[in-house]
C-alpha cells in the first residue's frame, strides 16, 4: 500500500524555494525598517536636547539708582546684568576675565532683562531674581555634551568658565525649561537664540502660493487631458512629456526659476512668491498625473448615464466625474504639496537660502523654507546647532506625517465609493 | 397602419476607424410600440441603438454614414445638438449605473439641467411621477435621501428608467436591460416596458428572444452588420422569410 501523495524530490525543492523566497521577503523589509529605524530614532536622540534650554539665575539690583521707573528708556540693562555677574562672583577682574564672565549669558541678556522688567512691573526698586538664557557652550555644558576630560585648550569653555558654572550649579542657580522660543524666534547667529519661526512662515507661505498656482492649472489641465481632449499624436506627446517633466531633477527647475522669474520678470529675490512659483512647477506634473488617474478611475459607465440623460460634456465632468475623482486628486495634491514642502534645492537656486532673522510678513519679502534653515544650521560649526537641526528635522517631518496621514485617510475614507 | 414611424433609419452604414460595423440598415420604428433588436453577439444590434441617441460620438474612431430621422428631423445633421438630441432620446443601459447620490438626486437630475422644473414642488411631482411610472415609488418613497446605489440590482434598474422618463422624452432606447439582472426582476422590468409604450417609443437590444416575444411588437434580427430581416414581432417568430433569422430563432445559430 503507497501513499496517495508521493514525496519526491521536485516537490521537496519547490517547498523550499517557496520557504526561501518568504525569508528573502521579510529580510528585505527587516532591512528596510532598520534604516528607517536607525534615522528615526538618531534625529529624535539628537533633537531631543533642543527640547529644553538653559537659564542661569542672577540676582539684579533694579533699585532706584539704576531704573528710573518714570524713564525706562534711559534704563542701562547691559550695566545692570553685568553689574549682576560681578556681585555674583566678585573675584573675578581684568578685561578678559569679565568677558569671558559676561559670555556665560546670551547676547540677549539685556533684552531679556527688559523684557522681564517690561512683564513684571513691580520688580522695580527691588532687588530681583531674573532667569537669563545661558550662551550656547554653557548650554552644552549643562547638557552634558561638552567633555570635560578634554585638554582646555581643545575645549570651547575653559577651566575657568567650567569653574564658575559648577558654582553656579552647586547654588542651584541652573534651571532647564523647555525651550519654547525654539518655535518663537527667527534665526540668529546665537544657536541659544535660534528658532524655526521665520522658517516655518517663510514655508508656509512658499507652500500657499504653490498651492494656490499649481492646483487650478493641474486640475484644469487633468481634466481636459482626460475628458475632452481628442487622443491622437499631439495628446500622446503631451503625456509623455508631463511624465517627463515629473521626472527632471528639482534643481533644474530651480535654474528655470532663476533665469524666468528672477532674471527676466523681476520678481522679488528670495520671497517665497518665487518659491512658491518654482515649486509649483515642480508639484504639477505630480498633480497631474495623480489627477488623471483618479478620473480614469471613476467608471466610464457614469460618464455614459450622465450623457445619456442629455449632460453636456462639461455638466458630465463637473457635476458627476470630477466629485468622484476629488478624494483621489486630494491626495495627489497633498501628496505633491509634502513633496514641495521637503524641496531644498530649487529654493537654494533662487536666494531662499538668506539668513533670515525677522519672520517675513508678505510673499515679497526675504523668507526661508524649513528645509533650507536645516541645510543653513546642518552647515555651522557651533555644537549646539547639531540638536537645533535635529529638532529642525523633526518639526519637518511631523509636518510631512501629517500630511501623508491625511493623504492615506482621505484615500482610505472615500475609495470604496463604486 | 397610417401613423408615420417615430423614426426612420435609411441606408445608415457605421464604421470604426477600418472596419466596418453596420451596413446599410433600413429600419422604421412605430411610435408608442416597443421595437426589439435580436442578433447574435457583436451583429451590430448595440451599435445601432447607439446611433440613435449619438452616443457613438463618443468613440473617436467611429463614423456614422447615411440618414437617420426622428420625427423626419436628421439627427446626424450639422446644426443638431447632441445635447437636445439626447433629452429627446432617452437612454437605459446594459448595467444599472444610478448616480452615487441620492434617490431624488438620481432623478431630479435631468430635469434640473434641462430646466423643466422651476420649484421644488415641480421638482418633488416630477420625481415622484416619474418613480410611480417606473414602478418604484412604493418601495422607495420613505427614501429618497438615501444613495440609489444601495438599492437591488432590479431596482436600480428601474431607477434608471425612471432617470430616463423623468424628462419626458419621445423615445427611450434600452441595451440588454435585464441582461445584469435575475428572473424575477426581469419579469418586472418587461412588465414595466410594456406600460411605458403608452407615452414613450421604446426600442430594446436584446439575447433573449424569449423576452423579445414578450415585451415587443415590431422586431429586427440583425447579423453581421446587416438588418437580416424586420416585421411584426409575431410575424418574425412564426413565419420567418429568411433562413438566417429561422436559424437564430430556432437556436441553430448565435
Amino acid at each position: 500500500m503507497t501513499d496517495f501523495i508521493q514525496p519526491s524530490d521536485q516537490l521537496t525543492a519547490r517547498k523550499a524555494a517557496e520557504t526561501r523566497f518568504r525569508w528573502y521577503g521579510r529580510a528585505a523589509i527587516f532591512v528596510s525598517l532598520s534604516f528607517l529605524v536607525v534615522m528615526v530614532s538618531s534625529i529624535i536622540w539628537t533633537g531631543s536636547g533642543a527640547v529644553r534650554t538653559t537659564e542661569i539665575a542672577l540676582t539684579v539690583d533694579l533699585g532706584p539708582e539704576n531704573v528710573d521707573p518714570e524713564n525706562l528708556a534711559d534704563t542701562s540693562y547691559r550695566s545692570i546684568w553685568r553689574n549682576a555677574m560681578k556681585e555674583r562672583f566678585p573675584g573675578v577682574s581684568g578685561r578678559r576675565d569679565l568677558r569671558r564672565l559676561y559670555g556665560l549669558l546670551s547676547n540677549d541678556a539685556s533684552f531679556e532683562l527688559e523684557h522681564a522688567i517690561a512683564e513684571n512691573p513691580s520688580l522695580i526698586g527691588t532687588r530681583a531674581v531674573v532667569y537669563f538664557r545661558a550662551s550656547d557652550d554653557i548650554d552644552q555644558l549643562a547638557k552634558g555634551q561638552l567633555d570635560r576630560g578634554l585638554p582646555e585648550d581643545s575645549r570651547r569653555l575653559n577651566d575657568q568658565e567650567i569653574a564658575w558654572f559648577d558654582i553656579l550649579a552647586d547654588a542651584d542657580a541652573i534651571a532647564r525649561p523647555v525651550n519654547w522660543s525654539f518655535f518663537r524666534n527667527g534665526d540668529s547667529q546665537e544657536p541659544e537664540l535660534a528658532g524655526i519661526l521665520s522658517a516655518l512662515v517663510g514655508s508656509f507661505m512658499t507652500l500657499m502660493v504653490c498651492f494656490v498656482v499649481s492646483f487650478p492649472v493641474a486640475i484644469m489641465a487633468a481634466i481636459y487631458l482626460e475628458e475632452f481632449a481628442p487622443k491622437n499624436r499631439m495628446s500622446d506627446l503631451i503625456e509623455v512629456n508631463i511624465n517627463n517633466l515629473a521626472a527632471v531633477p528639482s534643481i533644474v527647475f530651480g535654474l528655470l526659476g532663476l533665469y524666468m522669474f528672477l532674471n527676466t520678470f523681476g520678481l522679488p529675490r528670495s520671497s517665497p512668491l518665487v518659491g512658491g512659483l518654482v515649486l509649483s512647477l515642480m508639484t504639477l506634473p505630480t498633480i497631474i498625473i495623480a489627477a488623471r488617474a483618479s478620473l480614469r478611475a471613476v467608471p466610464p459607465s457614469i460618464r455614459e448615464a450622465a450623457l445619456g440623460m442629455g449632460a453636456s460634456p462639461v455638466q458630465a465632468t463637473f457635476h458627476h466625474v470630477a466629485p468622484l475623482a476629488l478624494p483621489g486628486i486630494l491626495t495627489g495634491t497633498i501628496v505633491g504639496m509634502a513633496q514641495a514642502l521637503g524641496e531644498t534645492a530649487p529654493l537654494l537656486m533662487i536666494g531662499m537660502v538668506a539668513f533670515i532673522v525677522d519672520v517675513p510678513e508678505s510673499i515679497v519679502e526675504p523668507a526661508t523654507a524649513l528645509p533650507v534653515q536645516i541645510f543653513l544650521w546642518a552647515d555651522r560649526a557651533e555644537r549646539a546647532f547639531v540638536e537645533k537641526t535635529s529638532a529642525a528635522i523633526i518639526v519637518l517631518l511631523t509636518f510631512l506625517i501629517v500630511m501623508n496621514l491625511v493623504a492615506i485617510l482621505l484615500r482610505r475614507r472615500f475609495e470604496k465609493r463604486f | 397602419m397610417a401613423k408615420p414611424p417615430v423614426i426612420t433609419s435609411r441606408s445608415v452604414d457605421v464604421h470604426y476607424g477600418d472596419k466596418q460595423a453596420l451596413y446599410a440598415i433600413d429600419l422604421d420604428v412605430p411610435e408608442f410600440k416597443v421595437t426589439s433588436l435580436i442578433g447574435p453577439s457583436g451583429c451590430g444590434k448595440s451599435t445601432f441603438l447607439r446611433c440613435i441617441n449619438r452616443m457613438n460620438d463618443l468613440v473617436d474612431i467611429c463614423r456614422v454614414r447615411g440618414d437617420l430621422r426622428i420625427k423626419g428631423q436628421d439627427i446626424y445633421a450639422p446644426e443638431v445638438d447632441v445635447v437636445a438630441l439626447r433629452a429627446q432620446v432617452g437612454m437605459v443601459f446594459q448595467k444599472p449605473n444610478p448616480f452615487p447620490k441620492s434617490i431624488y438626486e438620481n432623478v431630479a437630475y435631468g430635469p434640473r439641467i434641462h430646466g423643466l422644473a422651476k420649484s421644488r414642488a415641480d421638482m418633488d411631482e416630477v420625481v415622484e411621477w416619474s418613480l410611480r411610472k417606473a414602478g418604484l415609488w412604493e418601495e422607495v418613497k420613505d427614501r429618497l435621501d438615501q444613495p440609489g446605489t444601495g438599492l437591488s440590482g432590479g431596482q436600480q434598474q428601474r431607477l434608471c428608467i425612471a432617470r430616463t422618463i423623468a424628462v419626458k422624452p419621445k423615445v427611450v432606447l434600452m441595451d440588454e436591460p435585464c441582461s445584469a439582472l435575475d428572473p424575477i426582476a426581469t419579469a418586472v422590468i418587461e412588465e414595466l416596458i410594456d406600460e411605458l409604450r403608452q407615452n414613450f417609443s421604446i426600442v430594446i437590444v436584446t439575447h433573449s428572444m424569449q423576452q423579445a416575444s414578450r415585451v415587443s411588437q415590431k422586431t429586427a434580427f440583425f447579423h453581421l452588420g446587416k438588418l437580416v430581416e424586420s416585421g411584426d414581432t409575431e410575424d418574425i417568430f412564426t413565419s420567418p422569410k429568411d433562413e438566417r433569422t429561422q436559424n437564430y430563432i430556432t437556436g441553430r445559430i448565435g
